[in-house]
């Protein structure tokens, strides 16, 4: 008797506690916040939705392994050749270039942000940072074309001919342009890193600099690895910088002092152009696009795995 | 000063000398320096383009800038002055329909979603795609869905939509962090008065959000006046005559009219896209700088 009244005073209580009548309303607000989570998932089908038609149409006239392995980039001429390779070698030797500069400046500077800094410089050093990359890329593109080139000529030996327009100042300039994006993601790592490592690291009696490339780099690896390629993902779907100052000519070649046309500047001009809709070439945009669109999909996915995995062990 | 004598007892400041290290460590502070020299490339860097593009600049800064259309043939009068009305045009859409979207986005992942359920987790990895697509994948998506299928033209309507598409990551990831910087307590204190969830959020999260969110949301903006890549594909390339009157007008922007005068090869186009750069540096400090005032001003430590 006792027991069941306990129960049934238990009941009541969770009945009570239970809302009394369905609140319509937050169910609705629910469901359009919901809505507009889904706008972003609407976004990538919609890349997807504009990628695929006119890139399959494509590839009904070119085959795959034509497109792939072919040499020779002239879609807009009169005699069409589909080889993507051209604008793949200059892409590839672009980023390339952009990295070299842009991987040891951004890591250093994150090393030297999380691991030497006094707070007040680092009050003032970030943010400075953070303004470098708040400049639009058209800026850098100007600056690539009017200012370096012209350096570069002054300062290369006098054998090497330099063009106007050339892969060689785009890439320099678009190292220091993804310089604040990876020194960014990297002194998040870092700073993830717990202080026992370091101090475990001093007991034994390191300098600070044994700490920070022995211990703390090591430690903070995955996220350090995640910068880079969201680094390189960037620098390959970088725009105005290459169709500024790295010009037009989709020869096939690896050598970065003349001309070279990257699979983004192709897509700007060619889509800037008066290409009639459902030609060849209009496809060719786009197929050139499915390329760009799944090289960078796979690197931000593996960025995105590394950084939750730095997450998972420190956070 | 007497040389250390050999095997004397060290005294404690000798001892307290010899745990610190020896005094000078060659390795050390060249690391030091190397590392600092990593940090004054990228200042360098941006003092000496901010100081060119000056320099470039300075015979066309006047009034001549936002007063006069561009001229292909006449660079001595060409102005910019359809691409600032066609800027404040986009952006001002822009912002319209990115910004409701992305808060709503931010709070219902922060706030409703329940992170184990498979569909969060996908729109959450996806909205993290998203930020790091080239945003010139956007414009394929502008021109082949918005500005083809959907049959919207290349008008200010579609260059909206695509670069609130291309800043939607950025607003709700921003939106997101403010959200979640809100303490538990506050949500409990309101949920323990009776209030409902939507209450607690609309009376309570938002509000204390408020300084993040705008702040987020202003940088977003300031990305999508920069941006160019996108916008050429959707026919703002050619040199407009006149400032957009409706969603439907054909216009152009700031950073492609900066891209067109690049392009020219006489000289005084160069000094013009110097110009025109600097104005559009200028409008993105003045934001900028609010992003910051605002931070700075109204955020709370709780």
């Amino acid at each position: 008797m006792t027991a069941s009244d306990a129960s049934s005073a238990a009941g009541a209580v969770s009945r009570s506690l239970r809302r009394t009548r369905p609140r319509y309303g937050e169910a609705v607000i629910k469901g359009m916040l919901l809505t507009a989570a889904l706008v972003s998932v609407a976004t990538t089908v919609g890349i997807v939705v504009s990628l695929i038609p006119p890139a399959v149409e494509f590839f009904r006239t070119v085959s795959v392994s034509e497109f792939l392995t072919g040499t020779q980039w002239t879609p807009l001429f009169a005699e069409k050749h589909f080889g993507v390779l051209p604008l793949v070698a200059a892409t590839l030797v672009i980023t390339s270039i952009a990295l070299l500069i842009a991987i040891p400046v951004g890591l250093g500077a994150a090393i030297y942000l999380s691991e030497y800094a006094d707070p007040r410089l680092r009050q003032w050093l970030k943010p400075s940072l953070e303004v470098l990359a708040g400049i639009p890329t058209v800026v850098y593109g100007f600056f690539a074309l009017a200012f370096i080139t012209p350096l570069l000529k002054d300062i290369l030996p006098s054998g090497w001919t330099l063009d106007v327009r050339n892969g060689l100042a785009a890439g320099l300039v678009m190292g220091v342009m993804i310089v604040p994006t990876i020194a960014s993601l990297t002194e998040d790592a870092l700073s993830a890193v717990p202080h026992a490592l370091r101090e475990g690291s001093f007991a034994l009696g390191s300098g600070k600099r044994t700490t920070s490339v022995r211990v703390v780099v090591p430690a903070a690896l995955s996220g350090i690895v995640a910068a880079c390629v969201l680094g390189i993902s960037r620098a390959v779907g970088e725009t105005m910088i290459v169709l500024i100052a790295a010009g037009v000519s989709a020869e096939f070649t690896i050598k970065p002092l003349g001309e070279m046309e990257t699979m983004t500047a192709f897509i700007a001009r060619a889509a800037s152009g008066d290409v009639p809709v459902g030609s060849i070439s209009y496809n060719t945009i786009f197929a050139v696009g499915a390329l760009l669109f799944l090289a960078t999909f796979v690197m931000n996915l593996i960025s995105i795995r590394l950084v939750r995995k730095y997450r998972e062990v420190y956070e | 000063m007497t040389a250390p004598v050999k095997d004397a007892v060290p005294t404690a400041e000798a001892r307290r000398g010899m745990l610190a290290g020896p005094r000078f460590r060659p390795g050390e502070s060249l690391f030091r320096w190397l590392l600092l020299a990593c940090l004054a490339l990228g200042i360098v860097f941006l003092v000496s383009l901010l100081a060119y593009v000056l320099v470039e600049a300075w015979p066309r800064l006047d009034s001549r800038l936002w007063t006069n259309f561009p001229s292909i043939r006449r660079p001595e009068n060409a102005g910019a002055q359809s691409a600032i009305y066609g800027t404040i045009w986009v952006i001002s859409f822009t912002a319209l329909f990115c910004l409701p979207t992305g808060i709503m986005a931010a709070v219902y992942l922060e706030e409703y979603a329940d992170q184990e359920r498979w569909y969060n987790r996908l729109i959450e990895v996806n909205i993290q795609n998203l930020a790091a697509v080239p945003s010139i994948i956007y414009g394929i998506l502008g021109l082949g869905l918005l500005a083809r299928q959907l049959a919207l033209g290349t008008t200010v309507l579609t260059a909206s939509l695509t670069l609130s598409l291309l800043v939607l990551p950025v607003v709700i990831i921003s939106s997101r962090e403010a959200i979640r910087a809100v303490p538990r307590s506050i949500r409990q204190a309101s949920l323990a008065l009776g209030a409902t969830q939507w209450q607690t959020i609309w009376r309570q999260v938002l509000p204390a959000a408020v300084p993040g969110i705008a702040t987020g949301s202003i940088l977003a903006l300031s990305r999508a006046i920069g941006e160019a890549a996108p916008v050429i594909m959707l026919g703002a390339v050619t040199f407009v005559m006149f400032n957009p009157e409706g969603l439907q007008s054909e216009y152009t922007v700031l950073p492609v009219q900066i891209y067109n005068w690049i392009s020219q090869s006489r000289e005084e186009f160069h000094h013009l896209a110097a110009a025109a750069i600097i104005l559009l540096l200028a409008i993105l400090l003045v934001m900028n700088a609010a992003a910051i005032w605002l931070r700075n001003r109204y955020s709370r430590r709780w």
